[in-house]
């Protein structure tokens, strides 16, 4: 029998490609052509990893001709998202619609409301500044406290703590973002007679970090049982191009360049991914710190973020409450 | 019990325990570690001790030390109010 604590690395996160291609690929055609009765997929591209690969393994399981991406760029995203989508997409030889959705977010008063949360705090911000949200990091406080980090239009940075009501008003803000998108990919879905994909990767999926009824909604999920550093090997496998696959993480939410980790994890994927394994798996703190090069007490207290974590998530996972079971609708236990 | 205390206990029972009683909450009970306090949370917890108390909270008071169970945050909000001489009578 192996012995899985003293073998523990990354390896243990190494899948056979080809088999699990083909094991999504057949869960995907079951899915859309069987049970979601539709007749391809929707994707929004956003140039990130995930998508990427979301959309590249719509393609191998259906096909070209019913993959669907949709670009949807505003006033914040960095231009890398657009182009790298587009590179995608012709790679991948799908059809394409692009909706800049500046307008309903400007509509909706998305800046405004995100723009005065930041004043509240920062009371010189006005438009021409750039902004992201942040996270305290792992070898600060015990505490994770939330943060702004304003750039104001000569390029000079500050970082300040969030009061609850600010945090809470950015975070609504900012949420219609995702919550257009996917408004956006139902839009399509309705019109072609598709279904949504959704993209989150097991890292966000298990840890909520996804907007309820925003980018955690979709008809089908292809890749939420795979670690990030897996969807990393499913998309080089796919033939997702270089500089998808080289790029950062990044949220694409705010002005300011924000990687997932000082927004969320507080730690790289490939960490987060082998902190996460190694829970679920009820390896010891000590067996799996040796193999990040963490210490003991850091990777306890991801440990202890991963449930705080998953607390969280259980309302972004709840489906409406019900009084009583209604037609298939049963009520959760 | 001290009124700091008292006003801490029901700041917890209200805001963080949603008036649930079935949890005990000692006065050394962790607020981490029984999971009635997330990051959110924590930033709440400050906007209420500024207002009630009128103390001001730096960033690096933001410890478990000081914040972390109704005890500790007793001790803090006496601490700093005796340090800006606002002790409450």
């Amino acid at each position: 029998m192996k012995n899985e604590q003293s073998e523990f690395s990354a390896n243990q996160l190494k899948i056979d490609l080809a088999k699990e291609a083909e094991r999504i690929g057949g869960f995907l055609r079951e899915g859309v052509f069987k049970q979601l009765r539709r007749k391809g997929i929707v994707v929004g591209l956003s140039g990130g990893i995930d998508s990427s690969c979301v959309a590249a393994l719509a393609v191998h399981a259906l096909g070209p001709e019913r993959v669907i991406g949709i670009f949807m760029p505003e006033s914040d995203s960095s231009d890398d998202s657009l182009r790298l989508g587009q590179l995608l997409a012709k790679k991948l030889g799908i059809r394409t619609f692009k909706e800049d959705i500046s307008g309903i977010l400007k509509g909706a008063d998305c800046y405004r409301r995100r723009d005065e949360a930041i004043k509240a705090v920062v009371p010189e911000y006005h438009a021409g500044y750039k902004s992201k949200l942040g996270l305290s990091s792992l070898d600060s406080s015990e505490f994770r406290i939330s943060y702004v980090v304003v750039e104001d239009p000569a390029g000079k940075q500050a970082k300040v703590r969030l009061t609850a009501d600010a945090f809470l008003a950015l975070v609504a803000a900012t949420n219609f973002k995702q919550r257009t998108r996917k408004m956006m990919e139902y839009y399509y879905a309705d019109r072609f007679l598709y279904a949504v994909a959704g993209t989150p990767n097991r890292l966000e999926y298990d840890q909520g970090f996804f907007v309820k009824n925003g980018d955690g909604s979709a008809d089908i999920k292809p890749i939420a049982h795979l670690y990030k550093s897996q969807v990393y090997a499913m998309a080089g496998f796919l033939g997702v191009p270089d500089e998808i696959l080289k790029r950062p993480p990044t949220t694409d939410t705010y002005s300011l360049a924000q990687s997932q980790e000082e927004f969320y994890f507080s730690l790289p994927y490939d960490k987060m991914d082998l902190c996460l394994y190694g829970k679920d798996h009820q390896l010891p703190a000590a067996t799996v710190a040796v193999a990040m090069g963490l210490t003991e007490a850091q990777v306890e207290r991801v440990y202890r973020d991963i449930d705080a974590k998953r607390a969280v998530a259980r309302y972004l996972h709840m489906e409406p409450l019900l009084v009583e079971a209604i037609g298939e609708g049963r009520p959760r236990s | 019990m001290t009124s700091i205390e008292t006003d801490v206990r029901q700041y917890v029972l209200d805001k963080l325990l949603f008036g649930r009683t079935e949890v005990e909450i000692a006065g050394d009970t962790s607020f981490l570690e029984s999971g009635i306090i997330d990051s959110t949370g924590v930033l709440e917890l400050v906007a209420f001790l500024e207002e009630k108390f009128q103390v001001k909270v730096e960033d690096e008071d933001l410890i478990p030390a000081n914040l972390d169970s109704v005890n500790a945050v007793t001790r803090f909000v006496e601490r700093k109010s005796a340090m800006s001489g606002n002790s409450r009578r």
